[in-house]
C-alpha cells in the first residue's frame, strides 16, 4: 500500500551546521507518526519541509506519491510548536478566518465541541488559557478536516491534565482514519499516541519501528526501584547490574520473580520496592549515552 | 530600583547593538537625510517673483535685456507661449515675457505680485513692451497646500500602516501559520491593499470634506476624478510599503527604510512648495515618486478643473507603479523568520 507521506534522502543545511542530515522515511495512511528526539535534534526542522513551510536543502517529501503543492496544502493539517493568531479576534472569527482559506470545511459546531471550546466562543484569543489555547490551535488545525494532521511539541506548557485531555482528542481524530504526525520530546505522550516512532538525534535517525517492537528488540530486562535507605543489601553480591543514582537504587533485571526473591533473601525491605518496563526515555539512553532531558 | 532598570536598559542595548540590520539603518539614515536635505537646500535663496521667459534661444542674461539683471526675480525660459499663458492664468508664474519681436509681457490681472513686477519692468524698459493680460483668480497658499497635506497623511498611512503590520505579522508567526494553509503571497497582499484603501479612503474622504467646507477651497474638476486619482494612489502607496515589508523581519529596520522613502516625497514631491523652479534633476528625481503623480494630478483637479483624460501622464504612471511593486512585493514575500 502506498505511504500518505514518503520522505526520501532530506538534507537542511544553515550557515555553519547541518540540521537535518540525509533523514527518509514513510508514513501509512491513518496512523499516527511519532518524531522524538532533545530539542535541537532537528525533528521540527523535518517536519516544517514536510509541512512545506521551509525548502529542503535537498532530499525529497510526496504526499499520495506527488511532490507537495497546493493539494497538499489543502490536504494538511498544521499546529505549529508556537503560532500568534490574528490580535483582537475571538474564538470563533479565528476559525472562521482559517476556514474561509480552504476549499473543504469541517462542520464548525462539530469541531468546537470536540475541541470543548463552546465556553470561549467569544472570548478574544488574547484572553485565553494556555490549554484553550492548544484546544483552539488544534481546532484551527483541524478545520479543513485534513487527511494529514501535524502536531508540532502540541502539549509543551501543558499542565498534566491537559495534556492528557489533549491525547484523548488525539486519539479521537485517529480514530477517523485521519493521519497524524507528532513531534514531541515526550516519550510518553509518544509511547501512548504512535503506532510508529522515529528517534532523532543530531539531524539523523537512530531508531524508527513501532515504540513496543523497539522497546522488545533493545530491552529484555525490567527495572526495580528502591529507595536508596531502604537497599541494605552488598550491590557486589547481587548477580545483577545495580546503579545507585542520587536518592534511589535502580536494577536491572532479567527476571522478576527471581529479583524479588533474592532481594528478599539479602533482607531488603521491599515495601516501596517499584518495578516499572523499559520506557523510551530508557531507549534514547541505551542509543545514544545520554539523558534525553540533558 | 536602579538596577533593574540599568539590567532592563542593558538587555534593550544589546538587543538594539546586535540587530545589525536595524542598527545599520539608524547609522546610515541621518547620513542619508542630511545629503538629501542639503542637495535639496542648495543653491540660492528662493526668488521673490517668478518671471517666464520666452527668449528665442538668447540667454537670460543682462546682455539681452537689463531687466534680466534685476535681483530678486527668477526668471526662467517658458516653454511655449500657449503653455506659459495657461500657466500664469493659473498663477504658476508672475509674469511673462516675450523678447522676441515685437517684444511684448503678460501678466495676470488678478496677481499683486504681476502689479508689482509690471512696474518693475516699466522702469527698466518703459516703452520698450506691448502689455497682454491675462485674468484668472488667484489659488491661496492653502488651496494650494491642502492636496499637499492630505497626500503626505495618505502616504504615511499607508507605508506605514501595512509596512508595519506585514512586519509584526513576520514577527508573531502568524505569516508562518498563514503559510501553512492554500493562501498565496499575491492572495494575502492584495488583501492588505484592500483593507487599508478602504480604511484610507473613508478617513481621507471625511478630512477632505471637512477641510474643503472649513477653508472654502475651490473644486474646479469633478469629485468622482479626485477620488479615482486618490483611491490608485493610495494603491501605489501601500504595494511600496509592501515591497519593503516583503523581506524584513525588524520593525525598527522597517521604520527606517519607510523613514528613507517617505522622507524624500514629503520634501520633493511638492507637499509643501512647487518644484517648478527646482533644479531640472530635482524634478526628474521628483518625478519617479508615487506622491509627487498623486498631487499633481489631484492639484490639476481640484485646481484647473482637469479631467482623468488630461492627468492620464500621471494615471499611466500610477497604474504602472501599482502593478510593479505589486508583482516584487509578491514575488519577494517570505512568510517565516530567517
Amino acid at each position: 500500500m502506498e505511504p500518505i507521506l514518503r520522505v526520501d534522502k532530506l538534507v537542511k543545511r544553515y550557515p555553519g551546521t547541518e540540521a537535518v542530515r540525509g533523514v527518509s522515511f514513510s508514513v501509512g495512511e491513518g496512523t499516527c507518526f511519532g518524531l522524538l528526539g532533545p530539542n535541537g535534534a532537528g525533528k521540527t526542522t523535518t517536519v516544517e519541509i514536510m509541512e512545506g513551510i521551509l525548502p529542503a536543502t535537498s532530499g525529497e517529501v510526496r504526499y499520495r506519491g506527488r511532490p507537495i503543492g497546493a493539494a497538499f496544502r489543502e490536504d494538511a493539517g498544521i499546529q505549529f510548536q508556537t503560532t500568534a493568531l490574528q490580535d483582537f479576534l475571538t474564538v470563533r472569527e479565528t476559525l472562521e478566518l482559517f476556514g474561509r482559506l480552504y476549499s473543504a470545511r469541517a462542520n464548525l459546531d462539530e469541531l468546537i465541541t470536540v475541541c470543548s471550546l463552546e465556553p470561549i466562543l467569544t472570548r478574544d484569543v488574547r484572553k485565553i488559557s494556555g490549554g484553550q489555547r492548544q484546544r483552539l490551535l488544534l481546532a484551527v488545525a483541524l478545520v479543513n478536516d485534513p487527511a494529514i494532521l501535524f502536531l508540532d511539541e502540541p502539549t509543551t506548557g501543558l499542565d498534566p491534565q491537559a495534556r492528557r485531555n489533549f491525547w484523548d482528542l488525539v486519539r479521537a481524530i485517529k480514530a477517523r482514519n485521519k493521519t497524524v504526525i507528532l513531534t514531541t520530546h515526550y516519550m510518553e505522550e509518544a509511547y501512548h499516541l504512535c503506532d510508529e516512532i522515529a528517534i532523532m538525534d543530531h539531524g539523523r535517525i537512530i531508531a524508527q519501528g513501532p515504540p513496543e517492537k523497539l522497546l522488545e528488540e533493545h530491552f529484555r530486562d525490567t527495572v526495580l526501584e528502591l529507595p536508596r535507605e531502604d537497599f541494605t543489601a552488598d550491590p557486589g553480591a547481587l548477580p545483577w547490574q545495580v546503579l545507585v543514582s542520587g536518592d534511589s537504587v535502580e536494577m536491572s533485571v532479567p527476571d522478576v520473580d527471581l529479583a524479588i526473591r533474592a532481594l528478599a533473601g539479602h533482607g531488603v525491605s521491599l515495601g516501596r520496592l517499584r518495578i516499572r518496563p523499559r520506557n523510551l526515555e530508557d531507549l534514547f539512553l541505551e542509543l545514544t549515552g545520554r539523558e534525553l532531558r540533558a | 530600583m536602579i538596577r533593574r532598570m540599568l539590567a532592563v536598559l542593558h538587555a534593550r542595548n544589546l538587543e538594539f547593538v546586535r540587530d545589525r540590520s536595524s542598527l545599520g539603518w539608524n547609522i546610515l539614515l541621518p547620513v542619508l537625510l542630511v545629503f538629501g536635505l542639503a542637495f535639496v537646500f542648495s543653491g540660492d535663496e528662493k526668488p521673490l517673483y517668478q518671471v517666464g521667459v520666452l527668449s528665442g534661444g538668447n540667454p537670460l542674461k543682462a546682455e539681452t535685456h537689463p531687466f534680466l539683471d534685476t535681483k530678486y526675480i527668477g526668471f526662467f525660459a517658458a516653454g511655449s507661449e500657449e503653455e506659459a499663458v495657461w500657466e500664469l492664468e493659473h498663477h504658476r508664474m508672475d509674469m511673462l515675457l516675450d523678447l522676441r519681436q515685437p517684444a511684448r509681457y503678460w501678466i495676470n490681472e488678478d496677481s499683486p505680485q504681476g502689479y508689482i513686477l509690471e512696474k518693475l519692468l516699466l522702469q527698466s524698459d518703459p516703452a520698450g513692451f506691448a502689455r497682454a493680460t491675462v485674468t484668472g483668480p488667484r489659488i491661496r497658499y492653502v488651496d494650494w497646500l491642502l492636496p499637499g497635506i492630505l497626500g503626505m497623511n495618505m502616504m504615511f498611512s499607508c507605508l506605514f500602516g501595512v509596512g508595519y503590520v506585514v512586519v509584526r505579522y513576520r514577527k508573531s508567526g502568524f505569516l508562518k501559520r498563514l503559510r501553512g494553509t492554500p493562501l498565496r503571497a499575491l492572495e494575502f497582499i492584495i488583501a492588505q491593499v484592500l483593507s487599508r484603501i478602504m480604511l484610507i479612503m473613508v478617513i481621507t474622504s471625511f478630512v477632505f470634506f471637512g477641510t474643503t467646507t472649513l477653508l472654502q477651497t475651490p473644486m474646479a474638476g469633478s469629485y468622482l476624478d479626485l477620488f479615482f486619482v486618490a483611491t490608485l494612489g493610495a494603491v501605489s502607496l501601500i504595494a511600496l510599503g509592501l515591497v519593503v515589508a516583503a523581506r524584513v523581519d525588524s520593525e525598527e529596520l522597517a521604520g527606517g527604510i519607510l523613514n528613507m522613502i517617505s522622507w524624500p516625497m514629503m520634501l520633493i514631491s511638492g507637499v509643501w512648495f512647487s518644484m517648478e523652479a527646482a533644479h531640472p534633476l530635482m524634478q526628474k528625481a521628483a518625478e519617479a515618486l508615487p506622491l509627487t503623480q498623486i498631487l499633481d494630478a489631484a492639484r490639476a483637479i481640484m485646481l484647473d478643473g482637469a479631467t482623468l483624460a488630461d492627468v492620464r501622464a500621471e494615471l499611466v504612471v500610477l497604474v504602472g507603479m501599482s502593478v510593479v511593486f505589486l508583482t516584487l512585493g509578491a514575488a519577494l514575500f517570505k512568510w517565516r523568520l530567517d
